[in-house]
């Protein structure tokens, strides 16, 4: 019997919720959940445009430097003009962040360079802009306007607000992914190219958007990541995209493309910031996090392999290539 | 990964006119030559062989992993845990050296580490049928993360006396023994990929895994040879890196592999597999040594360095595309 991938890492989400809960009950306790939800909302926003891109057959490396570059330049037009408004700087978050993304997307649609290469690039260029942008200095809290920090913190029905970004992110790219055109589009692109063309879709544009999309959505959460960590400098996320592809790779988006599901990515999200959470609580060293992040890749890597069936059109070859 | 898309046109070895004056390694050494001008020109301090010597450090230790890391890529592979293999096998030699090992006894130990970590990467990649990428982005938080577990916030700073060679000493003049390792592994792994047997198979695997295997070429083998050599290098970069250092810390080398794969790429390999060269890589690291080493002469910080390299990066790959096409447009008309 097959179970669905999906409903497979949601239970060892669960179990090891219930397990870290067996050592310390408060853990599960509905307060503690908000709270793990809302640390990982970012997380689960970034790993979901993420998505569309390598739902495309490429990557993007360049979503921490984005949300770094992103949080420096909105946090600096807070310290200068408090009085603007924040939906307007978020508006200006997510316009900053297409652009990083269009950049990225136009190399790779017109320039046709390989998209690892393209963003292993810009993933330099944005982090050092935002050095110069900031001046090497980092923008504290105290120049940060109230409304500024107060934002993703409105509590709204119980939540605060940042969390209700992702949950709308989730209902969104479900939509978009499972009900558009465009959502097909990114997996026909990445299943299988050739066909893509065969049936009309304009395949570099399609991964054009996909980095678009992947791009204002990290530039959106440079404003929140700026806000929620009440500062803004050149480090800010660094390190993140690995984080993000952990996330999406564990929640079983493919990397070689055209697989995955939003419900597996907000799981695999989840997961990871479960097991982030979770070491303080059962007493382990958070020096382990970073390995065992490291094995649950590769523990959720392997286990796609072993499941994943062959393709057909390789059938043929698989004895000779398994000596 | 776009291009896969088209059956691809093997360029390597078809004549045609000014063949030489259009090689990727000719216009990367013009390259080389401005960029040397240039830093010779903007500061005076530069022309000096103990300022050159100097200026090696900052290319070295990465160009010995690029020498593996670019017949991996040639092959089709990646490996993004080589910075993550550097800490794992520092962290080894600290405890080594703590326990009273010889300086020659940490090499060793730092070798073996590398090779197994290699050994693991190419293990999963050959035996599950993952793609690279994926599997050392594993293994570069599995590595690192095991150095974090043994080190916490805690550092390894005692090394024997002798150890301090490999990163500071000098073997003739102001030949570093850091350079002198580079110039012998390019002209090893130069030999090895261009002018024997196992260099074109590995060409072979990296345009056409499924005819190489047809052709009676051992693929999963070659692979993992050659992630074996790469985690080796890494070892080797790590010896150099902890001698010059003299500590080590979880936090070692990090960002060392995205220098290492531009590295590779600046040096003309195809990102996709299937082709590249030695000498390509070599002129590639004194590029990005002399564009580190200048712009630090002219006090720009690292991280604006870092701007430089990655313009770079882009520039010389999507230059030579762009100007093809402009120049296909103009020829139709």
């Amino acid at each position: 019997m097959r179970l669905n991938r999906d409903v497979l890492l949601g239970l060892i989400v669960l179990a090891m919720l219930l397990g870290v809960a067996s050592i310390s009950p408060a853990f599960i306790a509905p307060g503690n959940l908000a709270t793990l939800f809302n640390d990982n909302a970012m997380l689960i926003m970034v790993a979901l445009g993420q998505m569309c891109v390598i739902l495309t057959k490429c990557i993007d490396l360049s979503v921490g430097a984005n949300i770094a570059f992103t949080g420096v330049i909105v946090a600096l037009i807070n310290a200068h003009a408090p009085a603007l408004p924040i939906p307007l700087l978020m508006l200006i978050a997510a316009g900053i962040g297409l652009a990083l993304g269009a950049f990225n997307g136009a190399l790779v649609w017109l320039a046709r360079i390989p998209p690892i290469v393209v963003t292993l690039g810009t993933l330099s260029i944005y982090r050092g802009l935002a050095f110069i942008a900031s001046g090497g200095t980092s923008i504290v809290s105290k120049q940060m306007s109230h409304a500024f920090v107060a934002w993703p913190r409105l509590p709204i029905a119980g939540l605060p607000l940042m969390s209700w970004f992702a949950i709308v992110a989730v209902a969104l790219f479900a939509l978009l992914l499972n009900y558009t055109r465009l959502g097909r589009a990114f997996f026909a692109v990445g299943g299988n190219p050739v066909a893509a063309v065969y049936t009309g879709i304009d395949v570099g544009r399609t991964q054009f958007i996909a980095f678009c999309v992947s791009g204002t959505v990290a530039g959106f959460c440079g404003y929140l990541w700026a806000s929620r960590y009440t500062i803004a400098y050149v480090d800010l996320a660094g390190g993140f995209e690995l984080d993000v592809i952990a996330a999406c790779v564990i929640g079983g988006v493919s990397i070689s493309g055209g697989s995955g599901t939003v419900f597996g990515t907000l799981l695999g999200a989840l997961f990871f910031g479960i097991v982030k959470n979770a070491l303080p609580v059962i007493h382990v060293s958070p020096f382990w996090q970073l390995a065992i992040s490291g094995a649950a890749i590769l523990g959720a890597v392997v286990i796609n392999a072993v499941r994943e069936n062959r393709r057909p059109g390789r059938l043929i070859l698989k004895e000779a290539v398994a000596t | 990964m776009t291009d896969a898309i088209l059956p691809r046109v093997i360029p390597d070895r078809i004549p045609t006119r000014f063949a030489f004056w259009r090689r990727w390694e000719t216009i990367l050494f013009g390259v080389a030559v401005l960029i040397f001008a240039f830093d010779a020109v903007s500061s005076p301090h530069f022309l000096n062989p103990y300022t050159l010597s100097d200026a090696t450090y900052n290319f070295t230790e990465k160009a010995i992993i690029a020498f593996a890391m670019a017949p991996l890529i040639i092959a089709g592979e990646i490996d993004l845990s080589v910075a993550s293999i550097i800490a794992l096998s520092s962290t080894a030699m600290g405890a080594a050296a703590v326990a009273g090992a010889s300086p020659a006894l940490l090499v060793l130990v730092a070798l073996a580490v590398g090779a197994v970590a290699g050994a693991f990467n190419g293990f999963i990649v050959t035996h599950f049928r993952v793609p690279s990428i994926v599997v050392t982005i594993g293994t570069m938080s599995l590595y690192r993360g095991i150095a974090y577990v043994v080190l916490g916030d805690q550092a390894y700073r005692s090394y024997p006396p002798g150890f301090d060679y490999f990163g500071q000493g000098y073997v003739w003049w102001v030949i570093s023994f850091e350079f002198a390792l580079f110039l012998v592994l390019a002209v090893v792994f130069g030999v090895v990929l261009h002018l024997t047997v196992f260099g074109r198979q590995i060409y072979a695997i990296g345009n056409n895994p499924i005819a190489a295997q047809f052709s009676g070429i051992r693929v999963d083998r070659i692979r993992r040879i050659l992630f074996v050599l790469t985690g080796v290098m890494s070892g080797v970069a790590s010896v150099l890196l902890t001698s010059r250092i003299a500590s080590t810390r979880p936090t070692i080398a990090s960002g060392f592999e995205l220098d290492v794969v531009t590295m590779a790429v600046l040096g003309g390999v195809n990102i996709l597999g299937g082709s590249g060269t030695i000498p390509g890589v070599v002129i590639a690291a004194f590029v990005m040594g002399l564009v580190t080493f200048g712009l630090g002469l002219l006090n720009v910080p690292g991280i604006v360095q870092s701007v430089v390299i990655g313009t770079l990066l882009i520039s010389v790959i999507a230059l030579p595309i762009v100007v093809r096409r402009v120049a296909a447009r103009w020829s139709k008309r």
